[in-house]
């Protein structure tokens, strides 16, 4: 008796065990990436990095022009794909209930959430690129926008639903029509949440290199013109990383340092707001 | 002017008014209707273009595509085994690692973590999940890498290597980048993802069966063994199969450490090739139209295996919430 009781303790401790030596793994890794970012990034990051150009082999330079690039083509594919994925979500959310159309958008986009993002990349240079027979900016930004839709379509569904349904009736008894409850009761009441889902899928979409190599491409030089081929962050990183000159490498670490402490901090920001608004 | 005409006048008005908001709603609703529908037509217009691009190869080729391991674009001769291999062979090493690995994040997170610690962690983990793939693949080459080769390569060759049939996938150099570390850098990836599905279906375990089976004098483990896992397999395997989907089109940090190499190796030391690496690889450089093609092919491939997995987890995933409805 005595020793079966001595054998489930001992299973017990040794599985509870198994389970913390995992989760101190997932921080070890975790602490280990960040640690090596902050140690090799550091030191290339300086004024520089945000005022120069990206160098040729050899000589010295920043990143001003990728990180024009990159914001510009984040900001304007977060520009397309916030009204798409809203208006998405509030289908899903408030008519999507009944019929074929909403459980299959719902099913498709969770879908898309996690599709392969170089596929993506792969989508626009076939009907895009290899249309207008160049790289550009803005092929780069619908690549980006494309992968940002699911990600605000499926957190605005989710959102629009934790509003209690007496909300809405009490604004339909005062003789709001449909739309007026939607826009300026259901969704001004979760607006923060909303604003969670559109900082994910910044954050999301800000560090995304597969749907950039062959639709925007990489330049070299400033430039503002969306129909030409853009520096971007990503893109110049996997270049400047894969290289054997030591100070695009340099680069390619304080890029990556930029790239992740932005990811993270918009990650972070967003769960606070998200954090803030249920609680009250 | 009358009451009875001022009234007639009013309600006139009042009708038009009511008419022009049922309009608008119908408006509005059409409208959203439109936007839900441009999702679907995303999805649509993702696999039409790729047929469409992919159509040259396969006229080519024809099926032989998905079984010649030949890829050279000198010779103008593209097979997809190589690659398709290596993406399997890559996933497969990912998922054996991180199951284990985010069962037990998620044991701790439900069932160990103090509650003050449960929401820190809990971000902790999903920031793993944030950070931008190809950090990982940096990361993987500079750092993980030379680890890999020095420490865990030789002690794996040394003790696994020599196995009689499975010792063969074990040996050869340790040069630290190939199939093995694609998996593993993989693994770290896709932890987050599992971890965080699990743990969700896990909290939705009601508290009252728990307290039973603890009434009974049941210990953690036996809780989680024989009343949390068998409640929620169905959400488990759900959250497996969407790591799956992730690993399996995960492109730039397998790019960085998988080696590209077009071959199919019997070692998981040695360098390999997944589709979505090849792509990463190939396609900018990729001037031949029969190149491109056959690259656009490996893209649907790619794109129809993520499809099937993440459907099959999606379903399972609605099942337990349905079933979870109909409990209560």
């Amino acid at each position: 008796m005595n020793t079966i009781y001595r054998k489930r303790l001992f299973i017990n401790r040794l599985a509870l065990l198994l389970a913390l030596a995992a989760m101190a793994v997932g921080m070890l890794f975790l602490a280990w990436i960040l640690y090596t970012l902050l140690a090799r990034g550091l030191s290339g990051l300086s004024l520089a990095v945000f005022t120069q150009m990206t160098p040729p082999p050899g000589s010295e330079g920043g990143l001003a022009n990728a990180i024009f690039g990159s914001l510009m083509m984040v900001g304007f594919a977060t520009f397309i794909a916030t009204p798409i994925g809203i208006l998405a979500g509030i289908y899903l959310a408030e008519f999507g209930n009944r019929g074929w159309v909403g459980p299959t958008t719902r099913f498709i986009n969770d879908i898309l959430l996690s599709a392969p993002s170089i596929v993506v990349g792969l989508f626009i240079y076939t009907v895009y690129v290899a249309k207008v027979q160049h790289f550009s900016g803005w092929a780069g930004t619908l690549a980006l926008s494309l992968l940002a839709v699911p990600v605000v379509v499926r957190t605005t569904e989710n959102m629009l639903r934790l509003v209690p349904n007496s909300l809405r009736e009490a604004a339909a008894a005062l003789g709001a029509p449909q739309w007026k409850v939607v826009l300026s009761v259901a969704l001004r009441a979760v607006r923060g949440g909303v604003l969670t889902g559109i900082l994910l899928a910044v954050a999301r979409i800000s560090g995304e290199t597969a749907p950039l190599l062959f639709t925007a491409l990489n330049n070299q030089f400033w430039s503002s013109d969306m129909n030409a081929p853009m520096a971007n962050l990503p893109v110049v990183i996997f270049q400047f990383a894969m290289s054997p000159f030591e100070n695009w490498q340099s680069l390619a670490w304080a890029g990556a340092l930029l790239i992740t402490f932005s990811v993270l901090v918009l990650n972070i920001l967003a769960r606070t707001l998200f954090s803030q608004k249920t609680s009250s | 002017m009358s009451t009875a005409e001022q009234e007639s006048i009013d309600a006139a008005r009042m009708a038009k008014k009511l008419n022009r908001q049922h309009m608008a709603d119908k408006l509005f609703r059409f409208t959203t209707l439109g936007f839900a529908l441009l999702v679907l037509a995303m999805l649509a217009a993702i696999i039409a273009s790729l047929i469409y691009g992919a159509f040259p190869a396969f006229r080519e080729f024809g099926f032989g595509f998905l079984t010649s391991t030949d890829w050279n674009p000198v010779t103008n001769k593209y097979g997809a085994l190589n690659t398709i291999f290596g993406t399997v062979v890559t996933s497969i090493i990912a998922l054996a690692i991180a199951i284990p690995v985010s069962f037990g994040i998620a044991i701790f997170l439900t069932e160990l973590c103090p509650v003050w610690l449960k929401r820190p962690l809990g971000t902790a983990v999903e920031l793993l999940a944030a950070i931008p793939s190809i950090i990982y693949g940096m990361w993987g080459l500079f750092v993980f890498a030379p680890v890999f080769s020095e420490y865990i390569q030789p002690f794996l060759a040394q003790t696994l290597g020599k196995l009689p049939i499975i010792g063969a996938l074990f040996q050869g150099p340790a040069m630290g980048i190939g199939m093995l570390a694609a998996g593993v850098i993989l693994s770290i990836m896709v932890i987050p993802f599992i971890a965080s599905v699990m743990r969700d279906v896990f909290e939705v375990v009601p508290g009252v069966l728990k307290e039973s089976a603890y009434g009974l004098g049941a210990t953690t483990w036996e809780v989680v063994r024989n009343v949390v896992l068998p409640y929620t397999k169905i959400g488990v395997v759900g959250g497996v199969m969407l790591g799956l989907g992730r690993a399996l089109g995960e492109t730039m940090a397998v790019t960085f450490v998988i080696g590209n190499a077009h071959k199919i190796s019997a070692s998981l030391f040695n360098p390999g090739n997944s589709i979505a690496s090849t792509l990463a690889n190939e396609f900018a450089e990729a001037s031949k139209d029969l190149h491109i093609a056959s690259l656009i092919s490996l893209g649907l491939v790619l794109f129809l295996i993520t499809f099937i997995v993440l459907a099959i987890a999606k379903l399972l995933l609605i099942r337990l919430t349905r079933n979870e409805g109909a409990r209560t």
